[in-house]
């Protein structure tokens, strides 16, 4: 696959709150971003099981995309907490299995943030993009 | 059976980016959509009608609409649904508006993830199950927590509709910060001829439980049905005795000897006081962190107090009392603190005599003030004053970004107030911005100029001493000129912060606070009063810094919500619980500690988790914290979650 | 009418379980009188042409413990799968690809090069390394090749039911061995054992839990009587399934997770992830860095080595990656 054509794709778990409630601002906004992140709405970002991103990758994403309330804005108090410290496990152990770390971000977007969706949408396609596909996702072994 | 999936044009909204037909053709070949279609306004009456009429048809087991965000049109589908008799919650939308048509631009690119938006709508609808609305009692009556002009107009209004009401606040008197006032912008009422009729009526009105001098303790249990524990701290004076007469005061050792904080610190008090005279409840109080008696136990022979008494109602044999209601409702009206200025080291607020705050200088023109409404600082008429607006507001260096709201206005009152006391009074403002945004404030302001106060834009950047008078010494940008001018009096334009306790207030009311401290409203626009904890509303400045007209209007808004909840006598709760399997759960307890409601309990007898259904709010943070897989969250499980995977993977 | 027949296969794996079999003591004469063990290569001198030659689905039931490690293991267990009706995978091995699958996270040239030239006891200076065509006296003899990855038994043929545990605990054995002579075997794909975890029989006091960082079991002030885990201790007993009767936490030493994942886990390692990371407090977390709280969590040791220490091979991820 050229690096031309290949478009990657991201699996973007968003919380009802800021971050979805953030991404529709984008939206009335008529903020324009790139289409590769597939929004799966959850409640809290605690909710983001990391059994849910290590299923994004198993079933061949490119990236996922965690997004948040800011610290101290959760509307749960401290769900956010809870991602954050899992997913810098997580982050530790995809690179245990050889997975570049930056195919996870974890992002704090609030309701009022728009233009920061898509500036996070947009920066992390390229990123992935200058990445390459998954290495589960082409299959590729290191023999 | 099967899933019934809806398209919406959303006129050109939609259509004009993303292939409403290719969608379609798509959609239509998944092996569990019964019928597809597509409308022009999904929403329109018409539109719903479709969905009704297909319903009837085809009995599917869950809908799918494809159209704008979920936040904006569930409630409304679900609706649909629920007038079609079919559970409101086999509903999922894909949202191909806000998140799709109107953020791409490229035709085929945004048609392709429409495809796939609607595809994972679909793979969850297929999954969804018929979830059942929790129905509680209401216990009639609510807790107003605070007794400032908030608390008070809530307390009033839900007791005028006939419920009964707590209100607990813990300083001595209700009355709060407008208490402290002389006048109030921009009308120059005067803050006590309109507050303490206020008061008076709490005391009297018989819906109404005052517990002055008290605390909140512990909240458990949910909306309709909270238990609260109140902490009623001793006064040493029988409330039932006490006539106020104040001789007690006059005749205590320690009479004119201790800092004043209602005065904030600029008069002295007795160790027995009250902190002002229009108090309500008017009881005497003894402070146990200064009397005699109950700091080392002993004052001379014996107290004065007591024996300056007739109502012989001085008790230090009195205890705390703690005491439990229930309450359906909760309204918190903590109220604010004043920032203080020692945090900017550049005023050297502490050193220097003649700064004062903003409320300090409030209690110099109240007539119950230190200086019974003289303008005479340490002794001297001040000639001329200085006003610093923005002292600990919009400053980022102090962690404060935001505008506190009252100061440009409080500082153009006082500066009115200062040229009626002392017409030839040199006043000068400095500022960056004037705020006056409120209805008759920019004309209050334009008042206040013209009758002389000098607005000079350049905020003050060091107060030193000099020759016995004050410097304060900046840059005038608009003159584009530095200015170092000698004063009598610099008044700082202090700033409103949250309590210094109003996160440990937030986690015993299980509600959150926003970045900036204060308590966070359930949607910034459309739920302002409400917090993310059903049954607990906001009101006054706890929320966030306002002014008087809006504290009171968000307090009736708040007791508009309260007696809504009370008048209903029941309350419907969403049913995205999380639930445990017992079959599964192991009883580690781990998930216990995540939960900010407090909704899991641990079933000891049986060693399992179980989860308060009307507790729970379906954050789903247990139900990704439990390492057995024993807890899921309805409509939000973790197989329904992995077909939406799957399905926008293409796998 | 001759007895049903049985077989029993070691395949990658340290032997444990074939020790774990003799353990049955005198009840091992209740499946002798009952069944003909046909193959036990550990126990009796039988060859691969003896299972060769039966008929299809002959043996009764096969009992396999290790994991596929090498092509040997992989055609014998295809092998065995064929001439079985009822394949059972015995042991954390055969089941979830056991302590061998950690092997998933070095490639097999990174493997044999380290295991045959860089060990300290290695003594290898010609740096010989193993290869699958030998010949010696004229004699050519062809040597079975590792795999690149190690899997699961059920990775590479069907199985029926699983016997979970390093090495399986006696009662777990016991019941299934009750359940197969009675004809009491429940659904296909079932593994032998309780539903719920390991914390379940633990009987260690648990209360509300809030960790700080985790610690060591030799660290000085653990207290017996409580659970190790809400003590910092990483114990994996919450995430993995029961039937053990919590051996290891009994002992006072941290479950590591043998017993595999429970029915509705789907994942041990990432749900022992997310539980124990939920827990670990980080302070004044509304203002904590990236950097503090990835401090917080430093104390959690090679995380994947831990917390996949039996599953690596049928987890998600399965393997390790290049990711350039």
């Amino acid at each position: 696959m050229t690096e031309e054509s290949f478009e990657p794709k991201i699996v973007g778990f968003l919380c009802n709150w800021c971050s979805y409630a953030g991404a529709d601002l984008a939206g009335t906004s008529r903020t324009k971003y790139k289409p590769n992140v597939r929004v799966i709405r959850v409640m809290c970002s605690g909710r983001v099981d990391p059994l849910f991103v290590l299923k994004a990758f198993e079933k061949g994403a490119d990236g996922v995309l965690i997004a948040g309330c800011h610290p101290g804005d959760c509307h749960y108090m401290s769900g956010n907490y809870k991602t954050r410290r899992r997913m810098e496990l997580m982050r530790r152990m995809l690179e245990q299995f050889g997975i570049n770390p930056e195919r996870l971000r974890l992002e704090w977007v609030s309701a009022a943030e728009g233009a920061r969706f898509a500036h996070v949408v947009n920066d992390m396609t390229e990123k992935i993009r200058e990445l390459g596909p998954s290495p589960i996702n082409g299959g590729a072994t290191d023999e | 059976m099967g899933v019934a999936v809806y398209i919406c044009h959303c006129g050109v909204n939609i259509a004009k980016t993303v292939d409403v037909k290719k969608v379609v053709e798509e959609i239509e070949k998944m092996p569990e959509v019964t019928i597809c279609r597509d409308y022009q306004y999904m929403c329109s009456d018409p539109g719903q009608e479709l969905v009704k009429k297909d319903i009837n048809k085809y009995q599917p087991s869950s809908v799918v609409i494809a159209a704008c965000s979920p936040r904006m049109h569930y409630p409304t589908f679900q609706g649909t649904l629920k007038e079609a008799k079919m559970n409101p919650y086999c509903l999922e939308m894909a949202n191909i508006r806000e998140q799709c048509s109107w953020v791409h631009e490229d035709k085929e690119r945004a048609t392709e993830k429409a495809i796939s938006l609607v595809k994972s709508a679909v793979a969850k609808a297929a999954l969804l199950e018929p979830l059942i609305e929790n129905e509680v009692p209401v216990t009639p009556a609510a807790l107003v927590i605070g007794g400032g002009i908030a608390g008070i107009q809530s307390a009033l209004d839900i007791a005028e509709a006939g419920y009964k009401v707590y209100l607990v606040e813990r300083e001595p008197s209700i009355g709060g910060h407008m208490a402290q006032f002389d006048k109030t912008f921009p009308t120059l009422d005067c803050a006590a001829c309109i507050l303490t009729p206020k008061m008076v009526d709490v005391a009297r009105h018989p819906n109404i439980e005052l517990r002055a001098y008290s605390e909140v303790e512990d909240i458990s249990g949910y909306i309709g049905n909270f238990k609260v524990k109140i902490r009623k701290k001793p006064r040493y004076v029988s409330e039932e005795h006490c006539v106020a007469c104040g001789d007690c005061a006059t005749e205590c050792r320690l009479a004119d000897r201790i800092p004043n904080e209602f005065d904030h610190n600029l008069s002295k008090r007795s160790a027995i006081y009250v902190p002002f005279p229009q108090a309500v409840p008017l009881k005497y109080t003894i402070d146990p962190d200064r009397c005699l008696m109950i700091t080392r136990g002993k004052c001379g022979k014996s107290p004065k107090c007591v024996d300056a008494c007739s109502a012989n109602a001085i008790d230090f044999e009195q205890k705390e009392e703690v005491e439990e209601v229930e309450v359906g409702t909760i309204v918190v009206a903590t109220g604010y603190s004043e920032f203080d200025p020692a945090q900017k080291p550049e005023l050297h607020f502490n050193d220097l005599g003649n700064v004062l705050t903003g409320l300090q200088f409030e209690r110099i023109f109240a007539p119950n003030g230190p200086t019974s409404g003289e303008l005479v600082i340490n002794g001297k008429v001040p000639k001329k004053i200085a006003f610093a607006s923005c002292t600990g507001s919009r400053d980022k260096r102090v962690g404060n970004p935001y505008c506190s709201r009252v100061c440009c206005m409080y500082i153009a009152k006082q500066a009115h107030l200062v040229k009626e006391h002392i017409p030839d009074a040199d006043v000068s403002v400095y500022y960056c911005d004037v705020r006056a945004f409120g209805k008759g404030y920019e004309e209050f302001y334009e008042r206040v100029q013209k009758e002389g106060v000098h607005y000079r834009r350049g905020l003050i950047s060091e107060v030193y001493e000099e020759d016995g008078r004050v410097h304060v010494r900046g840059e005038d940008s608009l003159m584009a000129e530095p200015f170092d001018e000698g004063v009598d009096l610099l008044v700082l334009g202090t700033g409103i912060i949250p309590n210094a306790d109003s996160n440990e207030m937030g986690q015993l009311l299980h509600i959150s606070n926003s970045s900036d401290g204060f308590y966070l409203e359930a949607h910034p626009k459309l739920r302002p009063v409400d917090t993310v904890t059903d049954g607990i509303f906001l009101a006054g400045c706890a929320q966030g810094p306002k002014d008087i007209p809006d504290t009171v209007a968000q307090a009736g808004a708040a007791a508009a919500h309260v007696i809504d909840v009370l008048s209903k006598g029941k309350i419907t709760i969403e049913p995205y619980n999380a639930v445990v399997d017992t079959d599964l759960c192991g009883g580690c307890r781990i998930c216990e500690s995540l939960c900010p409601f407090d909704a899991h309990h641990f079933n000891e007898e049986k060693g399992v988790m179980e989860i308060n259904d009307t507790l729970c709010k379906g954050c789903g943070v247990c139900g990704a914290a439990c390492p057995a897989g024993a807890i899921s969250l309805n409509h939000f499980r973790d197989t329904q979650i992995f077909a939406q995977i799957g399905a926008v993977l293409n796998d | 009418m001759s007895k049903p027949k049985i077989a029993f296969y070691w395949a990658g794996s340290c032997g444990g379980c074939e020790v774990a079999v003799v353990d049955l003591g005198e009840k091992i004469y209740d499946v002798v009188d009952a069944f003909d063990i046909v193959f036990w290569p550990v126990a009796i001198d039988t060859k691969y042409d003896d299972i060769r030659n039966l008929e299809d689905g002959e043996i009764e039931v096969c009992f396999f413990n290790g994991c596929i490690r090498n092509e040997e293991n992989e055609e014998i267990a295809r092998l065995l799968r064929q001439k079985s009706k009822v394949m059972i995978a015995f042991g954390s091995c055969s089941h979830l690809g056991g302590i061998p699958g950690l092997g998933n996270l070095s490639s097999r040239d990174e493997t044999l090069d380290y295991v045959y030239r860089k060990t300290p006891v290695s003594g290898n200076e010609g740096g010989t390394m193993p290869c699958t065509t030998c010949v010696k006296d004229g004699n050519t003899i062809d040597l079975p090749a590792l795999r690149t990855e190690v899997s699961a038994l059920n990775d590479v043929v069907d199985v029926d039911y699983y016997i979970p545990g390093c090495p399986p605990p006696l009662p777990v054995i016991e019941g299934a061995v009750a359940a197969l002579m009675n004809g009491e075997l429940p659904r296909k794909g079932a593994v032998l054992s309780t539903e719920k975890t390991v914390c379940d029989e633990c009987d260690k006091e648990k209360r509300k839990k809030m960790v700080g960082k985790a610690r060591r079991i030799y660290d000085d002030d653990v207290d017996p009587s409580r659970c190790l885990l809400e003590q910092g201790i990483p114990c994996m007993g919450p995430a993995t399934r029961g039937g053990c009767e919590a051996a290891c936490p009994s002992a006072n030493m941290p479950c590591t997770g043998c017993m595999g994942p429970p029915p509705a886990s789907q994942e041990q390692g990432s749900r022992m992830v997310t539980a124990i990371t939920s827990l670990i407090g980080v302070e004044n977390e509304r203002e904590a860095t990236a950097e503090e709280v990835a401090e917080a969590l430093a104390s959690l040791r090679d995380p994947v080595g831990f917390f996949y220490m039996y599953s690596l091979p049928t987890s998600f991820l399965k393997r390790r990656y290049n990711d350039e």
